[in-house]
């Protein structure tokens, strides 16, 4: 019995375990499909993400930064080029402590305090976790001691990089401006014109002058590899790659000698320069004086080199070519004399009698000749630079014909010069004059303000430049060219040559007559006038004018220049072109604090031109230094 | 005469079992090749470990049933000690674990043993009581499971303290634990959940947080995941190809020969070669459950239920964490992954799967 029981037991168990054992089945089963449903997922429906997911993984791009461009003068001469050279670089993530390690860099290399200034610069203002240079132009010594001790540095490594450099220094640093190193602002601005990918892994854009209005010339186009890497980023093949394309060659229309020529006849004056082809734009010559050295400011300029250029009296920094306003002062006559002719308001032949100076109301108006030119025409009062004449005309013409007939001439306007940052200058007018001031009783233009306008004294302000290409026009006959620097672009690779063609402005309306009538008193000014010093046996026939600009007045006291501090004293000016018949060339001289246009501006423009119509060089010029030493520094 | 030796040889070996164990070892050794980037050497090794495991496997295959019956409580027993020793001086921590044991000629890992001794004892103990069964006895085989786990997961060792509770589990289950138990567990677990988060370690957590949201910590505790996930998702439906799987061969896998082997396999065999995986595992798994519903004994019954469920789970957890819906708790592919001690456990339980099956099969006739 009892065996019986157990039996049937048994029989009970065995059914209850195969029930469980068919529900443990049942579990199985349906977390055997729940996976299979998760393989269906990411394996079918989300392939196409986990694709994408694994090539990130191993496709890896790393850019190929083209070469810039070079830039060279009319002749070929090379006036920025690129050359290889070696940094040491920090990659700041990967350094536990920074000053430690440059306190350790600066036993193998030498590390000055100014380049541990500019690194930290650079530190503050990086916007990716890239590698920054903390020496740069590193020599072979150099070189040699760290990478015996690399080891001893992580995140530290040489980088052989190609670096800019402007063999002319501060001869052409005001034109040519400079390359920096790319900030945020930079970034910002490649980010909206839609070309920060071509940037990747560039570390310098142009930052003033030729090379940031040439920029998307001379930069070129990036390529790219792209790079199979394993998880510990080293690349195991190249998947694909687009080479890239170097930036173009500029040919500039600067004769780079003629420049040098002109920068050392300034001697050690302050100043401008602007020579031009009147026949068609070209500048010849771009100096503002003194210059700076560009390489400074390459790798970011250390705050003392930066102070020193800014508080410098020279103010080195400004471009007084381009942003200098001065007035015109005596250069402004010819153009006074066309207009009238123009105008109408004076035959060439009629006379006015100087007595030496111009009442107007109650205001008496001097000359600068004590008891005046006595009867004077029009070639008279351009030779011999007549202020009474002058003061008379700009009383007949009125203010708002003078300012409509030197609008013409480009006066006030920006010329329109291929490099950026020019300044407008002022050509006063009524209207001019209301816009410039708020108080009503300051709005009003008063007539006695017209007469010193006629000497080119007054509001009047104009720019080198603007002076330079005033002339050049007149020079041309009134067909008027925009100033240009870049003669053609060529293409590296395929040796393609885009010539910048000239962009003829417009056409003065001129009678030939009148024109000649002026030219004939500027041939005068420097045969027998204010300049006949300065052009004595020139062995061309040059037009010229000279003027002289006001920066401090001297009431009731007659100008001595020897009693007047030098940073007092007038300004020199001369206006230029030869050889008169058909010019080849037109300038404009400033010189600052020089006195007489005469004295100092004139025989600057005698020697441009020497050199530009003769060939002749006042003395053996300076050899252009290459690559500048560290070491020198 | 040799087809006699021959005929003794095979005699207790499962022929269905043997050819789907064949072929799991067989794509061990595949992967093993394309895993170690064409070396020869991870393939020499996982053909020794499974060299050894078959021999434990034929031994135990042989082995009379009272054999097995008779050593339950010396494994045990010795498998308890060494759990003790771990904590002891002669215990060798390693990443921030202690599950090793320096017996002076070598370092064994005693969790390992604990997976084929406790299911053995916990069916030792049941069929020892068959007659009599009462509530006490699955409580006392409750205690017999819980403190041997309770050991291993403080070494910290999650992963195999939940697959040896869930063999455990597997055998008071299959021993006919009641349903209102079970769910009153169930339940009284629920509740203790946030406990049982406080007692976690602190990487333990992360792993399971990382399965929630991967791409938290994607270069941190999430790589793992992230990275097998996107093997085995960019593998597609018919896979990248032998030796062509960018994950694999270029470091972004890792653990590629033993945790992560499946997302290798996955990454070059794509959706096609799983289904043909999963099959191959279905085969084991199915043969296991009809060796176990055609058991002779109670002990052999739950112990072949044990070992065929406890199987599927090492493939279920192992396949889960591999493809992101389960936490990385380190658990191999059953198999398949690197490793000597998880085929020589593996071997030994379906060695006694087959002694169990052929066994009754000698007595019958």
């Amino acid at each position: 019995m009892n065996r019986h029981v157990e039996l049937k037991n048994h029989q009970r168990e065995i059914y209850f375990f195969r029930l469980r054992l068919l529900l443990s089945l049942g579990f199985v089963v349906v977390l055997l499909l729940i996976l299979l449903s998760r393989f269906v997922y990411l394996q079918v429906i989300k392939q196409g993400y986990f694709k994408t997911l694994a090539d990130n993984n191993r496709i890896s791009v790393a850019p190929i930064v083209p070469n810039r461009g070079l830039i060279m003068d009319r002749n070929g001469i090379v006036l920025a080029q690129n050359y290889s050279g070696y940094t040491l670089e920090i990659a700041p993530g990967k350094v536990a402590d920074l000053d430690a390690t440059i306190d350790a860099l600066t036993k193998l290399v030498d590390i000055q305090p100014r380049d541990r200034k500019r690194f930290n610069k650079l530190l503050s203002e990086s916007h990716t976790s890239e590698t920054l240079p903390i020496r740069s132009r590193l020599s072979d010594l150099e070189v040699a001691r760290f990478a015996a001790q690399r080891y001893r540095f992580p995140g530290v490594e040489i980088k052989a990089r190609l670096f800019r450099e402007y063999p002319f220094s501060d001869v052409t640093s005001h034109l040519l401006g400079y390359v920096g190193r790319i900030n945020q602002n930079d970034m910002d601005q490649l980010e909206r014109d839609d070309v920060a990918s071509n940037y990747l892994g560039t570390d310098y854009i142009g930052k003033t002058g030729i090379e940031q209005s040439y920029e998307r010339e001379l930069h070129g186009t990036t390529g790219f590899e792209q790079v199979e890497v394993d998880a510990g980023g080293r690349a195991v093949r190249v998947l694909s790659n687009s080479t890239p394309q170097s930036g173009q060659s500029l040919m500039l229309t600067l004769d780079a000698k003629l420049q040098q020529v002109a920068e050392e006849a300034f001697g050690q004056y302050r100043g401008a320069l602007v020579a031009m082809d009147p026949n068609n734009g070209e500048v010849l010559a771009f100096v503002s004086k003194p210059g700076y050295d560009p390489s400074l400011f390459i790798d970011g300029i250390d705050q003392q080199s930066w102070d020193e250029l800014n508080n410098s009296p020279d103010k080195p920094m400004v471009n007084r070519a381009l942003n200098g306003a001065y007035p015109p002062g005596s250069t402004f006559k010819p153009y006074m004399a066309l207009g009238a002719l123009t105008l109408g308001k004076r035959r060439a032949e009629q006379r006015i009698f100087d007595p030496g100076f111009f009442t107007f109301g109650n205001h008496t108006f001097r000359d600068d000749k004590k008891g005046g030119h006595g009867s004077v025409d029009m070639y008279k009062s351009i030779v011999e630079s007549c202020d009474t004449y002058y003061y008379m005309l700009a009383n007949d013409m009125g203010i708002d014909n003078i300012a409509s007939f030197m609008r013409q001439f480009g006066f006030g306007q920006r010329t329109g010069i291929d490099i950026a940052g020019e300044s407008e200058g002022v050509l006063p007018s009524q209207e001019w004059k209301k816009k410039r001031f708020k108080k009503p009783e300051q709005q009003k233009w008063y007539p006695g303000e017209t007469i010193s306008i006629g000497i080119g004294q007054g509001y009047n302000a104009y720019t080198p430049m603007q002076l330079a290409e005033a002339v050049a026009t007149l020079a041309n006959n009134g067909v008027m060219y925009r100033p240009h620097l870049v003669q053609s672009l060529s293409d590296v690779s395929t040796g393609q040559k885009t010539l910048i063609e000239p962009k003829l402005l417009r056409t003065i309306p001129l009678k030939q007559e009148d024109i000649d009538v002026i030219k004939r008193a500027m041939v005068g000014v420097n045969k027998e006038g204010t300049a006949a010093g300065a052009f004595a046996g020139a062995g061309y026939v040059a037009a010229g004018k000279t003027g002289t600009a006001q920066v401090f007045s001297l009431k009731g006291e007659s100008y001595t220049e020897g009693r007047v501090k030098q940073e007092l004293r007038d300004h020199a000016l001369f206006i230029a072109f030869a050889p008169a018949d058909q010019p080849k060339i037109a300038l404009a001289v400033l010189v600052e604090n020089g006195g007489f246009g005469a004295s100092t501006a004139a025989p600057i423009a005698r020697k441009v031109l020497d050199y530009y119509l003769l060939g002749k060089t006042p003395k053996p010029l300076q050899e252009v230094k290459h690559s500048p030493e560290k070491e020198d520094d | 005469m040799i087809n006699r030796l021959k005929r003794r040889f095979v005699a207790h070996l499962d022929p269905v079992l043997m050819y789907a164990l064949g072929a799991l070892m067989f794509v061990s050794l595949v992967l093993m090749y394309s895993a170690s980037d064409g070396s020869w050497s991870r393939v020499f090794g996982q053909f020794t470990n499974i060299l050894v495991g078959f021999t434990a496997l034929w031994i135990v295959a042989n082995m009379p049933l009272h054999y097995l019956m008779r050593i339950a409580v010396p494994i045990y027993v010795i498998g308890m000690i060494m759990l003790l020793g771990v904590m002891t001086p002669l215990g060798i921590t390693s990443h921030g674990a202690t599950r090793w044991l320096n017996i002076g000629v070598a370092t064994i890992q005693p969790s390992e043993l604990m997976k084929v001794a406790v299911p053995l004892m916990m069916a030792w103990y049941f069929e020892k009581h068959e007659a009599t069964l009462t509530l006490k006895n699955y409580l006392v085989a409750a205690i017999l499971l819980a403190i041997p786990v309770a050991l291993i997961l403080k070494q910290p060792d999650l992963g195999t303290g939940l697959l040896i509770a869930a063999s455990g589990f597997y055998v008071l289950f299959l021993a006919g634990l009641s349903w209102r138990i079970m769910i009153g567990l169930a339940v009284a677990a629920a509740a203790s959940a946030p406990f049982l988060w406080h007692a976690l370690h602190d990487y333990q957590r992360h792993r399971i947080l990382m399965l929630l949201d991967p791409t938290q910590d994607a270069l941190g505790k999430g790589y793992h995941t992230i990275q097998g996930m996107i093997a085995v998702g960019s593998g597609g439906i018919i896979g990248k190809g032998y030796m062509n799987g960018t994950q694999t061969h270029l470091d972004f896998l890792p653990e590629r020969m033993t945790d992560f082997i499946f997302a290798v396999y996955s990454e070059e065999f794509g959706l096609l070669g799983n289904l043909i995986l999963l099959t191959i595992y279905g085969v084991v798994i199915a043969r296991g459950f009809v060796i176990t519903a055609n058991a002779s004994t109670y002990f052999t019954r739950l112990m072949a239920g044990s070992i065929t469920l406890t199987f599927f789970t090492y493939t279920f957890v192992n396949m889960g964490m591999v493809s992101g819906i389960l936490p990385v708790v380190g658990v191999p592919l059953p198999l398949i992954s690197y490793g000597g001690t998880s085929i020589l456990t593996l071997s030994l339980g379906f060695g006694m799967l087959m002694s169990i099956h052929t066994h009754k099969k000698l007595v019958q006739s």
